[in-house]
């Protein structure tokens, strides 16, 4: 689904150049869930923004279902780590504009609305504002706008960065709910070590400065998981603490 | 709560001196209307006052009830030239609307055109624009031409930085937005760039609207057969003070009347902008 082989990003800007991604190679199969976890300033973003075509590599190449990335493509969407909804637009019409964009008929898309705003407890705020709605919510309305053209994948940056931890939680398990009902692949920035366990089928350790992948670790527990009692929360456990080394190991230990 | 109870209780409000009281002082609705009338009243009087104190006359200084009267007498011939100032003011708007919009559009999108005619627009915009006045009367006679030229260049400056600013401060979390939905620029500048530079875009307009009836006058003052400046000049030729402060008082409500059409304008398309409660 997405194939990325021997990308490197280097910035280049008047007070010299950073090196921000070098040789990344990572495949990512039709349906998977990818966590990226990595060190503040590592990279991330910016393979995210690669993937979804917003930054061309410096070298190396990628595609997503076959095709060189070029520039964005529809059937990615991209979600970022704030709302970024129009303020002049109520909830309903800031999820139709994706659909607007892409010169499809309103109409058609109604049900589709409707449902995921349900999916996202946010049915009877259609034609609330922006600014009347909490932080959280704000975000859901990101989340169902990403979804509404129903993309194949789904590039997420660090989306509920900015949420208390219950809403956090929330929302992920609403997430995972509807990547496993509408089979989407998803590469998922966060800082947070258990988002990244609880969502991932494979997680990926960026190390920093230049950003490379330092491992990929498979979460083989089933889904859908919680971080509350279940038969694989020491499993998850685990595997918790295995990227927390790896986060936290030094840089020289490599050769 | 009877109205001279709630009364009794602002006054005491009044006289309270915590914050909390100040607070419920300054939004009570009967003193938002009170307090300018007494404040009005208190500078009509000391107007009044210093004419009596001196022994002026009403060619010097007429007196408010002067000038009211004045304005009951005069009331068709001052509102047949108040219609033209506002006929000359608001097409000069306009037209500094349609001509300023799409320059400050294209100064915001296109840097080579920035840097072309920014230096040209801040320079003209350094010039006193009534120095040139007198040569519209020259190049366009005494009509309503040169007084509607006159106010699209006293206000089109604003109008121009105020889109231009506009536009460019697109958040950039929504510039992305955009890229990422494949967005076409036509379909990015309508749905996201415009709409989003419409609370700066109306800074400039309220600004411009009370320099285009500056510029009517500005018009009217130089050559002119009609029009409150016109009045204005005429009373002075006459002495005829009273007609002259009446002709003031128009375009002051004038100006106070298209500013407020304008925040109603705004409350209604930008609403979004604004707080609740
Ligand atoms: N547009 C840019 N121009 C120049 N340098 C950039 C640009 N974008 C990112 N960088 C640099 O690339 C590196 C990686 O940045 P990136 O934003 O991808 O990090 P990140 O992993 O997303 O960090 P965080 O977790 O803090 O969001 C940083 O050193 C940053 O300074
Ligand atoms: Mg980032």
């Amino acid at each position: 689904m997405i194939e990325l082989h021997n990308v490197s990003k280097t910035f280049h800007s008047k007070k010299g150049s950073v090196e921000a991604l070098r040789n990344i190679n990572l495949t990512v199969d039709e349906g998977e869930f990818i966590t990226l976890v990595g060190r503040s300033g590592c990279g991330k973003t910016t393979l995210l923004r690669l993937i979804a075509g917003l930054l061309q590599p410096t070298a190396g190449q990628l595609s997503v279902s076959g095709q060189k990335v070029a520039k964005p493509r529809r059937d990615v969407a991209v979600m970022f780590q704030r709302p970024a909804l129009l303020p002049w637009r109520t909830v309903l019409e800031n999820l139709m504009l994706p659909v607007e964009v892409i010169g499809a008929k309103k109409s058609e898309y109604l049900g589709r609305a409707e449902e995921l705003l349900d999916t996202t407890s946010l049915t009877g705020f259609e034609d609330a504002l922006p600014r009347e709605l909490s932080g959280g919510m704000q975000q859901r309305v990101s989340l169902c706008r990403s979804l509404i053209t129903d993309p194949d994948v789904l590039l997420m940056d660090e989306p509920f960065a900015s949420l208390d931890a219950l809403t956090r939680e929330e929302l992920s398990s609403e997430l995972q709910r509807i990547c496993l009902d509408q089979q989407k692949t998803v590469v998922f920035v966060t800082h947070s070590i258990d988002e990244a366990v609880l969502l991932a089928d494979r997680a990926v350790v960026l190390s920093p400065r230049p950003g490379q992948i330092k491992q990929i670790v498979d979460v083989d527990v089933p889904k859908p998981r919680s971080l509350g009692h279940s038969d694989h929360t020491e499993r998850l456990a685990e595997i918790g603490a295995e990227l927390r080394d790896l986060l936290f190991e030094p840089a020289e230990a490599r050769p | 709560m009877t109205a001279d109870q709630q009364m009794a209780a602002e006054i005491k409000a009044a006289t309270a001196e915590t914050p909390e009281a100040e607070a419920r002082l300054s939004k009570s609705r009967v003193w938002a209307i009170l307090l300018p009338l007494i404040g009005t009243a208190v500078l009509l009087a000391a107007w009044a006052l210093i004419k009596y104190i001196n022994d002026w006359n009403a060619f010097i200084l007429p007196s408010p009830i002067d000038v009211v009267e004045t304005i009951i007498d005069e009331w068709d011939l001052l509102l047949s030239n108040t219609w033209v100032t506002i006929f000359e003011t608001v097409v000069g708007f306009l037209l500094a609307i349609v001509i300023g919009v799409p320059i400050g559009i294209a100064l915001a999108y296109w840097w080579v055109f920035d840097r072309m005619f920014s230096p040209i627009l801040f320079g003209f915009n350094a010039i006193p624009k009534i120095a040139i006045a007198p040569l519209l009367v020259i190049w366009m006679g005494f009509g309503v031409l040169p007084k509607i030229v006159m106010a699209v260049l006293l206000c089109f400056f604003p109008i121009v930085l105020s889109m231009a600013a506009g536009i460019k401060s697109t958040p950039e979390e929504l510039r992305e937005l955009v890229r990422s939905l494949e967005a076409s620029s036509v379909q990015a500048f309508l749905k996201v760039r415009l709409p989003a530079a419409l609370p700066h875009l109306f800074v400039g307009l309220k600004l411009a609207i009370s320099l285009a009836v500056i510029g009517a006058v500005i018009g009217e003052f130089v050559g002119a057969t009609e029009g409150l400046g016109y009045l204005i000049v005429v009373s002075g030729g006459t002495a005829d003070t009273s007609l002259a402060f009446a002709a003031l008082v128009f375009l002051a409500v004038i100006s106070i009347i298209l500013y407020y059409l304008l925040v109603a304008l705004e409350n209604w398309l930008v609403s979004w902008d604004q707080e609740t409660g």
